[in-house]
């Protein structure tokens, strides 16, 4: 049993790109920010030019809820690199607003996942200068 | 019907080079143009008679031999690299293709997973995604939703790896065999991914040569046809959630769960003919859980039913649909980050011409080779066949 916590190694830290910037500046406030068409309401991520529903330009940045549930999951025993500590656990998060995201799984045992996991946001300030997202499970 | 339009089109000479975990004293470059030589040679051409290359290291081939002004296409996958080649022919733009390809000398640090399969995006690398995690996120979606077991995807790639070990050149010839007891209790990797349910790294080169279907009767090898090809894409690799639901306006009945179905369909469109039809099976194996799902992609079985099918005996040696005959990335080669796309195409030709080292198919007319898969948004099919289209 392991307990998941994010990673503060010397892990690949984001660069944002020129669309992603409000994305990270979010993290960095503590808001889950994605994208939502002034035209139709629909949700998009990753950050984009047009809306994935409709493709519609007129995309505004709004917060999400931070809730979403498992919607697939896998537990890493090989890291991708040494500086990650193993287990780890990457899901992809389907939030309450409709859209899905990647990132991983903490606050909880390794085996505690499952498809259907209420999960919340939560953010990590990497030492390398880039807050991140991660999920832990709704208490 | 008017004529097929890849009746023109011939594939004339394949090569691979050694196959190893390490090629020492080589780089892509070399391996490459090895493997340029070797399926030119295979051809009973000369250098001088390619008019058109294809992939990273066609241009350093056609200034070296000093056959410029060429056709190029800068394509590099496999497949659709395959495909350029046909309808540059097809179309009249060249009368000989060659497409070469290789790897080595790029993975150096081991205690990484191999640099290919690991993406520098912004929303994935920090939480230290690679190619197992992002199909290990698609198989766990597949398993959720129809009860797909450990066990069915152990026996798939039990059944590609005693592939390999019958395989000489395989880099793994020798190494089993395999029960899917055994797959399943190597050490797992991502989970459900256990080690040997993942391809391998390792080393190589190998290449094609494409020319004109009037030109065989000069060439020393049999001709293998193209009667059908498609290539599926959703999006960039490793960069955005491996949703097993993802979905397109253009056709919202297919999702990126079944990447694949729509290039099946125009290849079998094209080709007159139906997953029945197909004598041999050269699947891309990137993962154990890929045999499955491209079976029900293709329409070999039904939605949810890869399991049971890979499990019935239809995908091994003497089964209706014998699969990855050469042991594939699992066993044969993965030699880099994109050579193995190629190496699907060589062993459906080989089975075509009656050739293949292991897991010969008596008799086989009609070849199915893939490249890619759901955890990397995109598949690409080819259908190969002995009679001239």
């Amino acid at each position: 049993m392991t307990l998941l916590t994010p990673q503060a190694g010397d892990i690949p830290l984001p660069v944002p790109g020129a669309l992603s910037v409000p994305y990270w500046e979010g993290c960095a406030a503590g808001e889950l920010r994605f994208q939502r068409c002034s035209d139709c309401g629909g949700a998009t991520h990753t950050p984009a030019v047009l809306c994935a529903h409709c493709t519609s330009t007129d995309l505004v940045w709004e917060v999400s809820s931070g809730r979403g549930e498992v919607y697939s999951w896998t537990t890493i025993w090989r890291p991708a690199t040494p500086a990650f500590e193993v287990p780890y656990v990457p899901l992809i998060v389907e939030m309450e607003e409709g859209w899905h995201m990647l990132a991983d799984l903490v606050g909880c045992e390794h085996d505690a996942v499952h498809v259907g996991l209420a999960v919340e946001v939560e953010f990590f300030a990497h030492p390398g200068g880039i807050t991140l997202p991660y999920f832990h499970p709704r208490r | 019907m008017g004529q097929h339009p890849f009746h023109d089109v011939a594939i004339v000479g394949i090569h691979n080079t050694e196959q190893a975990r390490v090629l020492e004293g080589h780089d892509d470059r070399s391996i490459s143009l090895q493997a340029a030589l070797g399926a030119i040679a295979d051809a009973g051409l000369e250098p001088r008679d390619v008019d058109g290359v294809i992939g990273p290291f066609g241009n350093d081939f056609l200034y070296q031999a000093r056959i410029g002004p060429a056709w190029r296409s800068l394509s590099a996958l496999g497949i659709p690299a395959l495909l350029d080649g046909v309808t540059a022919i097809a179309s009249g733009m060249a009368t000989t293709v060659l497409f070469a390809t290789g790897g080595a000398g790029t993975y150096t640090q081991r205690a990484s997973t191999a640099p290919w399969t690991r993406p520098t995006n912004e929303f994935v690398a920090a939480y230290g995604m690679y190619t197992a995690g992002e199909f290990a996120l698609m198989a766990r979606r597949h398993m959720h939703l129809h009860g797909t077991t450990a066990e069915q995807m152990a026996h798939a790639a039990a059944v590609v790896r005693n592939n390999g070990h019958a395989h000489p050149d395989a880099v793994y010839s020798g190494r089993g065999p395999f029960t899917a007891e055994d797959v399943l209790a190597s050490r797992m990797v991502a989970d459900p991914f256990h080690l040997l349910e993942c391809s391998m790294t390792s080393e190589g080169g190998a290449a094609v040569v494409l020319t004109r279907a009037d030109r065989v009767a000069d060439l020393r090898q049999r001709p293998v046809y193209v009667l059908g090809g498609g290539t599926d894409y959703y999006g960039p690799a490793y960069q955005h959630p491996p949703l097993w639901d993802l979905g397109g306006h253009r056709r919202p009945d297919l999702v990126a769960g079944y990447v694949g179905r729509r290039a099946a369909e125009e290849a079998f469109a094209c080709a007159g003919l139906g997953p029945n039809d197909v004598d041999v099976c050269e699947f891309y194996d990137p993962f154990s859980f890929e045999i499955l799902r491209q079976f029900e992609a293709f329409g070999f079985c039904g939605p949810g039913e890869g399991g049971a099918y890979v499990t019935s005996g239809a995908i091994e040696p003497g089964g209706a649909t014998p699969v990855t005959t050469d042991g594939g990335t699992m066993s044969f080669s993965h030699g880099g980050a994109a050579v193995q796309l190629l190496q699907r195409v060589i062993r459906g030709v080989e089975q075509l011409r009656g050739t293949c080292a292991s897991m010969q198919v008596e008799g086989a007319e009609v070849a199915m080779c893939t490249g890619g898969g759901s955890g990397a948004l995109f598949t690409d099919v080819v259908l190969l066949g002995r009679e001239r289209p």
